[in-house]
């Protein structure tokens, strides 16, 4: 990142405002903590926070590793990108595998289930073995009434979990990481990000990210309402019909939960024509994990999910 | 695309109809989506209510739906064609007024929610307190439920007098009545057609059109969050200090003051990834060079180096906000957390406690959960605080359980300090 030209004051727009508040948070879990990690899946936002971390931290590097925690389910498109895009900036990834917990006993998978809620156990113990003390995320707030209440600093219990009753006020931009051994903080600086935030910053600063987040053809079919692509892992049932559309992803997830829409978005200008104009939210697109319940995500965050 | 980003709290009563309220904004500034809407039909649907219950948009906890109630803060987005919103959306219990604090503390601007029927009740008073006490810039009285005092202008002038007389007494000069009723849509995003004796801006254009100031006319305030030492091929000599304007701009070639070890230097540069700058406003998360090579860590502050200056104290006065159920008693210690800088500190006396009926201030020797209060505290180590008054970022302070981490009381420095 070399220095360009300068951005008169006046001329700044909102996404300054919410540049310069990730940019602080960013810096005080350098500040605060030992061991700080943050989470990448090569999804767009831990692409624009990883892009937030290394203007935080320039000149310099970003002084701690990444982590994915890894489901073997994948896009190829996305793990293609993550590879390349953590090689070229020269930083530290660790996978943690479903697959290794699931082979080492610590989780039990059931046949035809998506592994998304199985990451839980795996993202927890890869914290413990690290010995991580602030785990980064690009959850944002916007994205769902669960998280609509989460804090920046969102303080787990020795058990990963997270206790909505019972959060820590947060007040000014006095951020509190304090914690007991064993407990750790997850910090969120994308918390007052909208996803057209997102799309917007990524237009703004040029970030690549992977390609089926433009339009593109794929063979699809429907399930629950879902449009989800033919991979190893989701193969279609009796009934159901395989037709190659232009879709694209407005999330991207595990590949057993995580469904495409119609698009024919295949640039950045486009895609936030189309999430401007969006009747249904991202979630509510394209994620089955949280169709499960009303409180779907709360359940799964309290046991300490991301 | 929308302009600039405008902070907002909201605080009512229970019952005020305010998730109705922001509900309703949300709703007509097109900011719902329409699976969000279905979720929000189907579980009115299976409460057995009329029609959707917007307020389910915002309540998003099990225990609140299940309650009907707003537990937590929710915070919720929405952009007009004007500008970029954030809206901490606070419950109106007692119990809970920890969270309007914490909604206010970021606010630019407050919406204060009554209902027509009622009027200003105690939690009315307490919220424009906490409004009053954290130096939110612009206060809104939302009169709620006009629809049910058949739109009667006597009725809202009534309780707008009621406020005014309240707010006269906490310091709040100067507040924003708008008649509404939620359910209906009155004066929320468009304006009524049946109150024509209100000829003021709807909620929804007035927060479109204030301007907050965020202390940017005060001498600029920099904590350092670190050192900045990259040491790299490319930067084999930078350094610089990252942190964020807190308050005033920061220019090259001001003169600073670095504290608490009160060596002076001179800002040469503002450096960004994005390029340097010559002027940097409040909130910009920069990096400061230094002419001089003067020791600086984490924790110290840059202030330029002209009146009013930050004070350098072992023992100050402040308003507290107490958060936590165990009561706060003389002798108390904990880590006190200000700026960038964490100092134990013991809290040597309560001074007083502020009774929120009847807003004067009784003696008292502890402070309960969700007490406003002042106390007398000294620090361990120096520390470098403006009034709150002059500074809502260097004037501001939390108390940390030392043992636990819980964040216990939200100080505000006192003027006379």
């Amino acid at each position: 990142m070399t220095a360009v030209a300068t951005r008169p004051v006046s001329t700044r727009s909102w996404l300054g405002d919410l540049e310069d508040e990730a940019i602080h948070i960013l810096r005080e879990v350098a500040g605060q903590f030992e061991r700080p990690v943050l989470l990448f899946s090569g999804g767009k936002d831990s692409i624009v926070m990883l892009h937030l971390a290394r203007k935080a931290f320039w000149p310099g590097r970003v002084p701690f590793p990444l982590m994915h925690v890894d489901t073997g389910h994948n896009f190829d498109e996305v793990i293609e990108f993550r590879d390349r895009h953590v090689a070229q900036l020269g930083v530290q990834l660790v996978v943690a595998s479903v697959q290794e917990s699931i082979d080492r006993g610590r989780i039990r998978e059931t046949p035809g289930q998506s592994r998304n809620p199985l990451q839980t156990v795996t993202l927890l113990d890869a914290i413990a073995a690290n010995r991580f003390d602030a785990v980064l995320g690009g959850a944002r707030r916007d994205e769902e009434k669960a998280r609509a209440k989460e804090r920046v600093f969102s303080v787990r219990d020795d058990f990963g979990q997270w206790n909505p009753r019972n959060q820590r006020p947060e007040l000014w931009d006095l951020y509190n990481g304090r914690h007991r051994p064993g407990e750790h903080v997850r910090v969120f600086p994308l918390s007052n990000w909208t996803e057209l935030d997102v799309w917007a910053y990524i237009e703004q600063e040029g970030i690549e990210v992977p390609s089926i987040y433009y339009a593109h053809e794929r063979p699809v079919f429907q399930r629950d309402g879902m449009l989800l692509a033919v991979t190893p892992w989701t193969q279609p049932r009796d009934g159901e019909v395989v037709t190659t559309e232009s879709v694209r992803y407005r999330t991207v997830g595990d590949a057993t939960c995580t469904g495409a829409i119609h698009s024919i978005a295949a640039d950045v200008s486009a895609v936030i024509v189309e999430t401007a104009a969006a009747t249904i939210s991202e979630r509510g697109a394209t994620r089955a994990d949280d169709r499960a319940s009303e409180a779907a995500m709360e359940d799964r965050k309290r046991q300490g999910y991301f | 695309m929308p302009g600039s980003l405008l902070r907002v709290v909201t605080a009512g009563s229970v019952d005020d109809g305010k998730s109705t309220l922001v509900g309703r904004m949300l709703h007509d500034a097109k900011a719902v989506l329409a699976d969000q809407l279905t979720a929000v039909e189907a579980a009115s649907e299976r409460r057995g209510y009329d029609g959707a219950d917007l307020a389910l948009l915002v309540d998003g906890l099990r225990a609140e739906r299940e309650q009907g109630i707003t537990i937590d803060v929710a915070y919720r987005y929405f952009a007009t064609a004007r500008r970029t919103f954030v809206l901490a959306d606070t419950p109106g219990h007692v119990q809970y007024t920890r969270n309007t604090v914490t909604g206010a503390s970021t606010a630019d601007v407050a919406v204060i929610l009554v209902d027509a029927r009622n009027g200003v009740v105690d939690q009315t008073k307490r919220h424009a307190a906490v409004a009053a006490l954290l130096r939110v810039e612009h206060v809104v009285l939302a009169v709620n439920k006009m629809d049910l005092v058949e739109y009667s202008e006597p009725v809202f002038d009534a309780i707008v007098g009621d406020f005014a007389a309240a707010a006269a007494s906490l310091g709040l000069d100067t507040f924003t009545p708008i008649p509404v009723a939620a359910l209906a849509g009155d004066n929320v995003v468009d304006r009524s057609t049946r109150m024509d004796w209100y000829a003021g801006p709807s909620l929804l254009e007035h927060l479109e059109q204030v301007e907050p100031t965020r202390s940017a006319d005060v001498p600029a305030r920099f904590p350092v969050q670190m050192v900045m030492r990259p040491r790299t091929p490319e930067h084999p000599d930078y350094r610089g200090y990252a942190g964020r304007v807190e308050a005033g701009r920061l220019r090259v070639g001001d003169p600073i003051v670095v504290l608490p070890s009160g060596h002076t230097s001179t800002v040469i540069g503002i450096d960004t990834p994005d390029g340097s700058m010559d002027e940097a406003a409040p909130g910009r998360s920069v990096i400061v060079r230094l002419a001089d090579d003067v020791d600086i860590s984490r924790g110290d502050l840059l202030a330029v180096d002209r009146d009013p200056r930050p004070a350098i104290v072992r023992s100050l006065t402040a308003t507290v906000c107490w958060l936590t159920d165990r009561p706060l008693r003389v002798g108390d210690r904990f880590a006190l957390r200000h700026a960038t800088r964490d100092v134990p500190a013991i809290v040597d006396a309560v001074q007083s406690r502020l009774d929120i009926a009847t807003l004067k201030h009784d003696q008292s020797d502890q402070l309960e959960l969700n007490d406003i209060g002042t106390i007398r505290l000294r620090t361990a180590e120096p520390v470098t605080v403006d009034p709150y008054a002059l500074n809502r970022s260097t004037g501001a302070f939390l108390l940390v359980d030392e043992d636990g981490g819980a964040t216990v009381a939200a100080g505000m420095v006192a003027s006379d300090a």
